[in-house]
C-alpha cells in the first residue's frame, strides 16, 4: 500500500473548491508525485456542500480511501461531513476569525490550526485569495516545498498577468509563515518530491484527447452531468484539428447531427449520461439499421430517472447492451482507468468504422470527476494508429455495382462489412435507411433479403470477434483458485484491494473486463476456479448476469427473424431437428 | 457542370408510391429542377427525410440520402452540412415530421442558420396513418382522432420562423411548377437555412385543402408590391390568416451562415492515418 497522504478542502458549492483543489492536486503532480482526486457533492445533509479530495503518494495510487489526514475547512459543516475519515492526529485548517467558525470545536485529538485566511489574503492584495493562504498553511503543514505551488499557480493565473500571480504567491507564503510562527506542532507529514513527470487528468478529458488523436472532427452533444466535461474539453481544441464542437437543443438532435456528420464520411461522436441515452435511444436504432460508424459515449451516474446525478452507478450495462427495440448489433467497451478512458476512445472509433456499426464507449462519474497522474508516455501519440475500415473511392465503386450499375452500401459481404462511399464519391449516390433494406438501402420486406441483411450485420460481429483481441486485463495471483472479476472502473480500487487481502494472506485472480460486447469468454476460468466473486457498482449485478448467462450452455435455440410468425409445422420440424441433434451429440 | 445535369439525373429507378395526384409528386419534381438548376449533380448532394409520407422522398430520387427517424431530418442534415460543406445538403418533411414531433428541431435550425435547404410538404393532415390531424389543420377540421375538430389553432410555420430569426422563409404551391421550382432554387441559392413551407395537397385524406382550394385563394407576391427584405411587411403577410400567400415573403440579404459565423470551412472527412500533427501539445497541457 502507498504511503499517503489524503488531502481535502470543503465549503459551500460556489466557495472556490474545486480550483483551489485543483491547484494542489496540480502542486503534487508538478513536484513528481502521484495524485489521485475525488469530490464530495452535497451528501449527507442537505445543502450546497462540497469537497475536493487529494490522496498523494510517491508510488502510484488507483483508489480513493475512508481516511483524512489534512483537511481545510471553509465552513463548520465540512468538519462534520467527514468525521467518519477524520482520525487522531488529522489537521484541521479553518478561519477562526469568520463568524460563522467562530465557535468550531476541533475533535478530541485532532489538531486544529485556526488561519486568519481572509485577513491574511486581504494583506496579501484581496480576500477573493483566501483559499490559496489556505494551500500555503497546508504546505507548512504538509512539509511541501511552496516552489512546487508557485507553479502551479503560474499555471492557472498565468494568462491573468504577473502580479495576480505574484499577489498569489504572497497570499500563499502568508498562510505558510502563519502556521510557521503561530503553531508549535510536530506534524506527521513529509511529502517528498520526485524528478518524475506527470500529466494529471481526468476521465473526460481523457475521453476528449482520445477522441482527438483519433480523427474526431465533430462533437455534437447537450449539457449533462456528469458529460460535460468531455464537451467542455474538446471546445476550443478541437477546431485547431479542423473539427467542431456545436451543442444541440436536445439529446435526440445530438445523436442525430453526430449520424449526419458520420454519414458524410467525418469521424463523429456525442457523450451523455443516462438520461441522454434514453433520448438517444430512439436513433440508435438506425444508427446501426443505417450501418453508420458512431461512438456513442455514456458517463454513467446513479439511476433511475433524474437519480442521484453526482453519485456513482454502473447502472446503464442493460442498456447499452440491449437499448432499443428490435436486435442490431453494437459494441459496447467499457474504459477500465482514466488512462484507458484515452485508449479504449481510440479503439472505440476504429471498431465503429471498421465494422460500420455504432459503439458505446461506457465510463462513469467516478473517472468522470477522477484527475489522476500518469506518465506522460502513457500517451503515446504515435502509437496512434487509424482504420477507417472499407472506405471505397470512385474509382473501386464499380467493383461493388449491381446490373444496373447502382452501388451497393450494404452488399452481403462474406465479412458481412460491406463498402462504404462517403458523398461526393461519384458513382456512389446511395439512400440509407432504418428501415430493412436490401444491399441497395432500399426498403424490402421481402423475408429472403431481411434474413440476409440480418446475418449480414451479424456477421460483422463475428468478424470482429475473430480479428480484435477482447483479452480482460488481469492481476493479482495469476495461480489463485479465488477469482475476482468486474468491469469499468473499478479495476483501480480492486488492485488496491489486492494488496490488502494480500495482508490477510488472502490469494485472488482479478480479471478486469473492459468490453462487455464481444466480450471475453471467461467460462473456463470461472469453471477452473473455486470461488468467483463479480464486483460491480450497481445492485443487480448486471454484468453477473451476463457471465452466468454465459456460463450456461444447455439452452438449444428455435429462432425465426424473416418478420413471419411461427407456424405449427414448421415449428415441429424445427423442434424435432434440434432434439436429435442432442440425441447425437448425447 | 452544370449544363450536363438534368433535372431527371436525380430521378431514381424506383417509381414513387404515393397516391395518384398527391401534391408531393410537384414538390419533388420542383426540388429536382432546382438542384439542377443550381449546378449540383446527384452524387454531391445529400436529401434528409424524415417519416410520412414525405419521408419515401428520398427512395425516389437519385442522390445520397438518409431516410432517418421521425422529425429528426434537420439535426441530420446539419450535421451533413458541417462535416462537408461542399455536399449540396436538403431536408424534406412533412407538416407532422416538421411542425409537431420535430418543431423543437425546426425552432432551433432556423436559428441556427446552417446553408442547407428545408422544403416541407403541407397538406394539413397526417396521410401515411389514414388521415388525422396534423398541427397545421384547421380549428374545425374532423377526423378519425378529432371527431369535431382538434379545437385549437393550427401552427403558422412562417412566423415560428420569422420570430426565430428566420433568414429565408417562402411558400409555394406543389402544383404551381414554375414558380414552385423557381421558389426552391432562390432557397438554394440563400447564404443560410432556406426555409419553404409547400402546399403538398393530399388526395386521399383532406378534402377541404384541395388543389381547388388552394388555386381560389392563393395569392401570389410576384403579383403584390412586396420587398421581401423588408421584415415588418413580411410580418405582416405572415400574421394574416385570411391569406395563402406564394413567394419569397422573407430573405435577410445580410444573412451569415453558421460556418461561417464560426470558420467552419474546412471537410471534416479527411483525416491523417495516426494522431494529428500537434496532438502531443494536448498532453502537455496536463503537466
Amino acid at each position: 500500500m502507498p504511503d499517503d497522504l489524503n488531502w481535502a478542502i470543503g465549503g459551500e458549492a460556489g466557495d472556490g473548491i474545486d480550483s483551489t483543489g485543483k491547484i494542489f492536486a496540480q502542486a503534487l503532480s508538478r513536484a513528481g508525485r502521484h495524485v489521485l482526486t475525488s469530490k464530495d457533492f452535497a451528501s449527507r445533509i442537505r445543502g450546497g456542500y462540497t469537497a475536493y479530495k487529494i490522496r498523494s503518494s510517491t508510488d502510484r495510487v488507483e483508489s480513493v480511501v475512508d481516511r483524512l489526514d489534512i483537511l481545510v475547512a471553509l465552513t463548520e459543516r465540512t468538519i462534520d461531513e467527514n468525521l467518519d475519515e477524520l482520525h487522531e492526529g488529522s489537521v484541521i485548517i479553518y478561519d477562526g476569525e469568520r463568524t460563522e467558525m467562530q465557535d468550531v470545536e476541533v475533535p478530541e485529538g485532532m489538531i486544529g490550526l485556526s488561519v486568519p485566511l481572509k485577513t491574511l489574503a486581504e494583506e496579501a492584495g484581496g480576500a477573493i485569495m483566501q483559499n490559496v493562504v489556505a494551500l500555503g498553511a497546508a504546505c507548512e503543514v504538509s512539509n511541501f516545498p511552496i516552489e512546487n505551488l508557485d507553479s502551479a499557480l503560474e499555471k492557472k493565473f498565468g494568462a491573468k498577468g504577473e502580479s495576480i500571480v505574484e499577489n498569489n504567491k504572497e497570499a500563499a507564503r502568508k498562510g505558510q509563515s502563519f502556521v510557521q510562527e503561530e503553531f508549535d506542532h510536530e506534524f506527521d507529514y513529509d511529502l517528498d518530491t520526485t524528478d518524475n513527470d506527470y500529466v494529471l487528468l481526468n476521465g473526460d478529458e481523457a475521453i476528449g484527447m482520445g477522441a482527438i488523436a483519433a480523427g474526431c472532427r465533430f462533437y455534437s452533444g447537450y449539457p449533462i452531468t456528469p458529460a460535460t466535461d468531455v464537451m467542455e474539453y474538446l471546445t476550443g481544441r478541437i477546431d485547431h484539428f479542423g473539427g467542431t464542437v456545436i451543442q444541440a437543443e436536445d439529446e435526440l438532435s445530438a445523436i442525430n447531427m453526430a449520424l449526419g456528420a458520420a454519414r458524410a464520411g467525418a469521424r463523429s461522436m456525442t457523450a451523455t449520461s443516462g438520461p441522454g441515452i434514453d433520448l438517444m435511444t430512439e436513433t440508435f436504432g438506425l444508427v446501426a439499421q443505417s450501418e453508420t460508424p458512431l461512438v456513442i459515449c455514456d458517463v454513467m451516474r446513479s439511476g433511475p430517472s433524474t437519480g442521484m446525478p453526482t453519485k456513482q452507478e454502473q447502472g446503464d450495462l442493460n442498456m447499452a447492451l440491449y437499448g432499443g427495440h428490435g436486435e442490431i448489433p453494437r459494441f459496447v467497451v467499457a474504459p477500465t482507468t482514466v488512462a484507458e478512458c484515452f485508449h479504449k476512445t481510440v479503439e472505440a472509433f476504429n471498431l465503429a468504422e471498421k465494422y460500420q456499426t455504432p459503439v458505446f464507449l461506457v465510463s462513469d462519474l467516478a473517472m468522470a470527476v477522477t484527475e489522476q497522474t500518469f506518465s506522460p508516455e502513457e500517451f503515446d501519440m504515435d502509437a496512434v494508429e487509424i482504420d477507417r475500415g472499407k472506405v471505397v473511392d470512385e474509382n473501386e465503386i464499380e467493383a461493388w455495382t449491381d446490373e444496373k450499375d447502382r452501388f451497393q452500401p450494404h452488399f452481403p459481404t462474406a465479412d458481412g462489412v460491406s463498402p462504404r462511399a462517403f458523398p461526393g464519391t461519384t458513382g456512389g449516390a446511395h439512400m440509407s435507411t432504418g428501415l430493412e433494406h436490401n444491399s441497395l438501402g432500399r426498403r424490402t420486406e421481402d423475408t429472403e433479403v431481411r434474413v440476409e441483411q440480418v446475418d449480414k450485420r451479424n456477421r460483422k460481429v463475428e468478424t470482429a470477434k475473430e480479428e480484435e483481441d477482447w483479452s480482460p486485463r488481469e492481476f493479482g495471483d495469476p495461480e489463485s483458485d479465488n477469482l475476482v472479476i468486474s468491469w469499468g472502473s473499478n479495476e483501480g480500487a480492486m488492485q488496491e484491494a489486492l494488496d490488502y487481502l494480500e495482508d490477510d494472506g488472502v490469494d485472488v485472480r482479478f480479471l478486469s473486463v473492459p468490453y462487455i460486447f464481444p466480450r471475453p469468454d471467461l467460462t473456463d476460468d470461472i469453471e477452473a476456479a473455486e470461488e468467483v466473486v463479480v464486483v460491480e457498482c450497481n445492485e443487480t449485478g448486471q454484468f453477473a448476469n451476463l457471465l452466468e448467462h454465459d456460463a450456461l450452455t444447455r439452452v438449444k435455440r428455435v429462432n425465426k427473424y424473416n418478420g413471419i410468425r411461427f407456424k405449427a409445422d414448421e415449428l415441429a420440424d424445427d423442434i424435432k431437428e434440434k432434439l436429435q441433434a442432442e440425441e447425437v451429440t448425447a | 457542370m452544370s449544363s450536363e445535369v438534368r433535372f431527371t439525373d436525380f430521378k431514381s429507378d424506383k417509381q414513387p408510391t404515393w397516391c395518384p395526384g398527391c401534391g408531393d409528386f410537384g414538390t419533388m419534381n420542383g426540388m429536382m429542377k432546382a438542384l439542377a438548376e443550381t449546378g449540383n449533380s446527384p452524387d454531391d448532394t445529400f436529401v434528409v427525410a424524415g417519416i410520412g409520407c414525405s419521408g419515401k422522398i428520398g427512395t425516389f430520387m437519385h442522390s445520397y440520402a438518409l431516410h432517418g427517424v421521425h422529425g429528426r431530418a434537420l439535426p441530420v442534415g446539419t450535421g451533413v452540412k458541417l462535416a462537408n460543406p461542399d455536399l449540396e445538403v436538403m431536408v424534406a418533411g412533412g407538416d407532422g415530421d416538421g411542425y409537431s414531433i420535430g418543431a423543437g428541431h425546426f425552432v432551433h435550425a432556423v436559428r441556427r442558420n446552417v446553408d442547407m435547404t428545408y422544403v416541407v410538404m403541407d397538406n394539413r393532415i397526417y396521410g401515411l396513418t389514414k388521415g388525422q390531424a396534423s398541427p397545421t389543420s384547421r380549428e374545425d377540421f374532423e377526423t378519425s382522432t378529432t371527431p369535431e375538430g382538434p379545437k385549437q389553432p393550427p401552427v403558422n410555420p412562417l412566423a415560428l420562423a420569422l420570430s426565430a430569426g428566420g433568414s429565408f422563409i417562402a411558400q409555394s404551391f406543389s402544383t404551381d411548377a414554375q414558380r414552385h421550382a423557381e421558389i426552391v432554387r432562390k432557397a438554394i441559392e440563400h447564404d443560410g437555412f432556406g426555409f419553404v413551407n409547400v402546399f403538398s395537397p393530399c388526395v386521399t385524406f383532406n378534402d377541404v385543402d384541395t388543389y381547388d382550394y388552394f388555386r381560389d385563394s392563393i395569392v401570389d407576391l410576384a403579383d403584390e408590391d412586396h420587398d421581401p427584405t423588408d421584415r415588418d411587411a413580411a410580418k405582416d403577410k405572415i400574421l394574416d390568416a385570411d391569406k395563402e400567400y406564394q413567394g419569397v415573403l422573407y430573405q435577410n440579404e445580410e444573412s451569415v451562415p453558421y460556418s461561417e459565423l464560426h470558420g467552419l470551412s474546412s471537410d471534416m472527412t479527411e483525416i491523417p492515418d495516426g494522431a494529428p500533427e500537434g496532438a502531443m501539445d494536448l498532453v502537455r497541457e496536463f503537466y
